[in-house]
């Protein structure tokens, strides 16, 4: 697999998120809604989606993005 | 009082009527002082213009000089000026709009959905310069107004600040009346804002004068005045703003005129930047360029670099430093004159009172400097007040005094690349002028001893202190960040020292032990193991805590199957319950960088402990050279005479060879290797080949020097230099290379690197192969070939450290206020931006790791295993 896992995050689970790390929506790294990746897994602006790396260090590596 | 905040800055270029609203008068005469030494009225030091001398107050706020922020005046140009900075910016403008109705080259609906664009963008804080870009390039391929109708002429611009419609010149007054035209809807659509910047404001036509705070002239030692160079650049363009006036009054023909305006533009073009190409910097009279005012901004020593970002300190020290190993990795040795001059503060309180006292009744080394009283003044303490002072003394107050044994300081040695650099060690005055450091510590500043300069910084607050001492001490640095492994260590003699008392079996008599272990607090010696006799192994285990490792030695020739413990290399190191069975202490096992026992020490006995090790095993290292004797001289590379017959006769086989190769590629028998072309194929063969024969020369030497020999035992041990730089000493330098490829440059036109071969040629000697060693010497050609070489990698370096450099301070500038909080994310300090969700993807504190890795298995099983 070329692209790491791309997910998008319900909206309770976004809550959550956004609510564990005490941040909001705009703090988060960002990804463009047309970018090849989220069109695929369609995501829309405003979503978050979660990505799922492997890594050569911490084995599963887990990062979120805000759709702009 | 609620602090102000500066929530944003807006920069705006200045309109000529602002100018004049924020001036506080007209300057028309270029004279600055009247004979009386009084500044004249209406001149550069108009007295309204702020106040610089103590003791006079400022004609327009009543402030004295400190308080007085100083205030603008202002100059009436006679004829308007380009603005050099806006210079280019004014090209693009002139190209973009008619050049009779003012218009936008633009359709209106076109126009607006640019400016369109703009806004969405600055809304978004997003860059729009490349929509500006775009309006600029369509806009300058229009030939006809869409207005107006009228053709369009191309406009050329001349550095600095020409402008020509075809061959007729614009002067700043043709250029500012075409700015004036156009509207404030068109202004937008060149990305700016139109209250902020009306484009005509580029073209001067009243110039700010600077108040004399910002320009303050310094009386001589002759007791004569010496302006600042804006102050003479202003007076220049006043003068010649005069003589243009009078001129143009008396109705001088238009070719004068026409001069003193350009000349009225040199000077202000060099008054803004007098580093504009294309023209003369205007100079001093001793020849000296002037430094006018993007020049007070610019580079290294500009406002910005040199006044914003770095400032000099106060309670800060510099001197060359030199070893002293006898004092321990955590103190600096300070020289008393430092010692004097430097102070620490003590917080007078009902507690230390008397301490105070005391200290400033002392009229010796560790004695007052100052008092600072409770009201902020400070008071030198001098033998004529000295008394008085003490009486006076009472809690609040501060004593400044001088820098003694046991204070913590932080000691820096630049560049400061990584948080090594600066590290807090324990003061001991010591007698003469260098700063003295243990040689162990050289690694983490990488320094060394041929000059190198130190700064030395004293906290000044008992935070700062303490801080120092728990976050900054050397101890605490040990184990490095960058690679999880200790990064202060031995070297040099420390290593070879080990070496030499911990190979093989070696017998030391009592007194030779107790010579040894001197320095050290050992208080009862381990029994004689060799009948009678100690051994250097006995001697290097008095210093071990108690740990058990095993691991190969740095002098491992790496066997195929490792015996261990009957290793013949006594390359095998076993330590069992702090005790060194078997194997010889090298670079591997208490080597900066390498020191597998520092590292074992540091994480199971921690800093502490592992400061204790450092500072015994270097003590002991260098007891144990001296015991053993060492040195190294030019005649420690001679090598027999059958050693050189072996060594010509694997160079003659391989050149030989050569000629061999390259009379198979003339013939056309070279057979290609795969996705090589002839050439390449030629090249890398005979590469090969001579590689091949130089380190079969240095194997040979190598054994005829033996293991005894001084250089070889510090390459193996890797106390110093390596076999290659002892190949070239005894044995053959070799190839020498430009680019990775044997030397081909030279005479292009024959194709041969010097006039003395033949075209063509391709063998070793035409093409920079070094048969001799440093200690015979090199023939001509050689030296010039090796020079070749030699300034190859000295570019290497300069070009190197230069964009590392730069590459430093973006990455500092781009990262300094991330921090990792408590929840393990990364975030920016401002904004709150997440920039990583876990630090470093792991988590993990690469200071805490084991040489990178989060966990190290085999340790913990090894662990486990020995409790049982
Ligand atoms: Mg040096
Ligand atoms: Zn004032
Ligand atoms: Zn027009
Ligand atoms: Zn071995």
């Amino acid at each position: 697999m070329l692209v790491p896992k791309h997910e998008v995050l319900s909206k309770e689970e976004a809550e959550e998120l956004l609510r564990s790390l005490g941040i909001k929506k705009e703090q988060l790294p960002k990804i463009k809604a047309t970018d090849p990746i989220a069109k695929e897994i369609g995501a829309k602006v405003g979503d978050i989606v979660k990505i799922t790396r492997e890594s050569p260090t911490a084995g599963k590596s887990i990062a979120y993005r805000l759709v702009i | 009082m609620i602090p102000k905040r500066i929530s944003a800055i807006k920069f705006e270029v200045l309109s000529p009527q602002e100018i004049r609203r924020m001036s506080v008068g007209k300057i028309i005469t270029p004279e600055t002082y009247d004979d009386d030494g009084f500044p004249i009225e209406a001149g550069l030091m108009d007295p309204r213009l702020g106040v610089i001398d103590p003791g006079l107050r400022c004609k327009t706020c009543g402030g004295k000089a400190g308080e007085c922020p100083g205030h603008f005046g202002h100059i009436e140009l006679v004829a308007p000026v380009i603005h050099v900075g806006y210079a280019k910016l004014i090209a693009k403008i002139l190209n973009a709009i008619c050049r009779e109705c003012g218009r936008i080259l633009l359709k209106d609906e076109k126009r607006d959905k640019f400016i369109e664009e703009i806004e969405k963008r600055k809304k978004l804080g997003q860059d729009y310069e490349d929509v500006v870009k775009e309006v600029f390039r369509i806009t300058k391929a229009v030939k006809k107004c869409p207005h107006c109708g009228e053709e369009q002429i191309e406009i050329k611009f001349e550095k600095p600040t020409f402008y020509y419609e075809g061959e007729h010149r614009l002067t700043p007054r043709d250029v500012r009346e075409r700015l004036e035209k156009i509207p404030n809807e068109d202004v937008l659509a060149f990305g700016m804002d139109y209250k902020a910047v009306r484009p005509e404001w580029m073209v001067i036509t009243v110039l700010p004068v600077p108040p004399v705070t910002v320009r303050p002239s310094i009386i001589l030692e002759s007791g004569q005045r010496s302006e600042d160079d804006l102050t003479h650049k202003l007076v220049d363009i006043i003068r010649i703003n005069q003589r243009f006036m009078e001129n143009k009054e008396a109705g001088a023909p238009q070719l004068i005129l026409e001069d003193l305006w350009e000349l009225l533009q040199y000077h202000v073009t060099t008054y803004l930047d007098n580093e504009v190409s294309g023209i003369p910097p205007a100079r001093h009279r001793s020849g000296r360029p002037l430094k006018t005012l993007a020049q007070r901004l610019k580079g290294k020593e500009g406002r910005f670099r040199g006044s914003l970002s770095g400032k000099r300190v106060n309670f800060s020290a510099r001197t060359v430093i030199s070893p002293d190993p006898n004092l321990s990795i955590n103190e600096v040795g300070v020289p008393q004159v430092i010692a004097e001059e430097l102070t620490v503060p003590l917080f007078v309180t009902e507690k230390n009172i008397e301490i105070a006292r005391e200290f400033v009744l002392r009229t010796e080394h560790p004695k007052a400097n100052y008092v600072i009283r409770d009201d902020g003044k400070r008071i030198r303490v001098l033998d004529a007040n000295r008394e008085e002072i003490a009486d006076m003394l009472e809690p609040g107050w501060i004593v400044e005094r001088q820098l003694m044994d046991g204070d913590i300081v932080l000691f820096n040695r630049q560049p400061s690349l990584h948080r090594m650099s600066i590290m807090a060690h324990y003061v001991r005055v010591l007698p003469y002028k260098t700063f003295r450091l243990n040689p162990a510590v050289c690694p983490p500043y990488n320094a060394d001893f041929d000059g190198d300069e130190m700064n030395l910084h004293v906290p000044q607050s008992l935070e700062a202190q303490a801080e120092a001492k728990v976050l900054m001490a050397v101890q605490e640095h040990i184990l490095s960040p960058r690679f999880g492994g200790p990064i202060i260590g031995g070297i040099h003699d420390h290593i070879s020292g080990l070496y030499l008392l911990t190979r093989g079996i070696k017998k030391f008599t009592k007194e030779e032990v107790m010579s040894i272990l001197k320095p050290l607090s050992i208080e009862e010696l381990p029994e004689p193991k060799e009948d009678g006799y100690w051994t250097g192994k006995q001697i290097f285990s008095c210093i071990l805590p108690d740990i058990t490792i095993e691991f190969k030695a740095e002098i491992c020739q790496g066997c195929e199957e490792c015996k261990k413990e009957k290793c013949e290399y006594d390359a095998y190191v076993i330590i069992r319950n702090g005790e060194l069975i078997s194997g010889t202490i090298d670079e591997k096992a208490v080597g900066a960088f390498k020191g597998i026992i520092i590292d074992e020490i540091t994480r199971k006995y921690g800093n502490e402990e592992a400061k204790k090790f450092i500072d015994d095993m270097t003590q002991l290292a260098i007891r144990a050279i001296m015991n053993a004797g060492f040195s190294f001289g030019i005649d420690d590379e001679d090598i027999p005479e059958e050693a050189i017959n072996q060594i010509r006769e694997v160079i003659a086989n391989a050149e030989r060879e050569v000629e061999r190769l390259i009379e198979a590629y003339k013939e056309g028998n070279l057979e290609p290797m795969p996705g090589r072309s002839l050439e390449e194929t030629l090249e890398m063969r005979i590469m090969r080949e001579l590689g091949k024969a130089r380190d079969q020369a240095g194997k040979i030497a190598g054994r005829f020097l033996g293991m005894d020999n001084s250089a070889v035992i510090m390459a193996v041990s890797g106390a110093r230099g390596s076999m290659l730089n002892l190949t070239q000493m005894a044995a053959c330098i070799g190839q020498q290379s430009v680019r990775g490829e044997r030397i081909k440059r030279g005479y292009t036109y024959t194709n041969r690197t010097l006039s003395h071969f033949k075209p063509g040629d391709l063998g070793a000697k035409a093409r920079g192969f070094v048969k001799s060693s440093y200690k015979e010497g090199l023939s001509p050609i050689e030296y010039f070939f090796h020079a070749m070489g030699g300034r190859e990698g000295l570019v290497d370096t300069a070009v190197r450290t230069s964009q590392s450099g730069y590459l430093q301070r973006r990455l500092i500038n781009a990262l300094q206020d991330l921090k990792v909080e408590y929840d393990g994310t990364v975030r920016e300090q401002t904004s709150g931006m997440l920039v990583q969700f876990r630090y470093g993807e792991d988590g993990i504190d690469a200071m805490k790791s084991f040489r990178g890795k989060a966990v190290d298995v085999k340790r913990i099983v090894a662990e486990v295993l020995n409790k049982e």
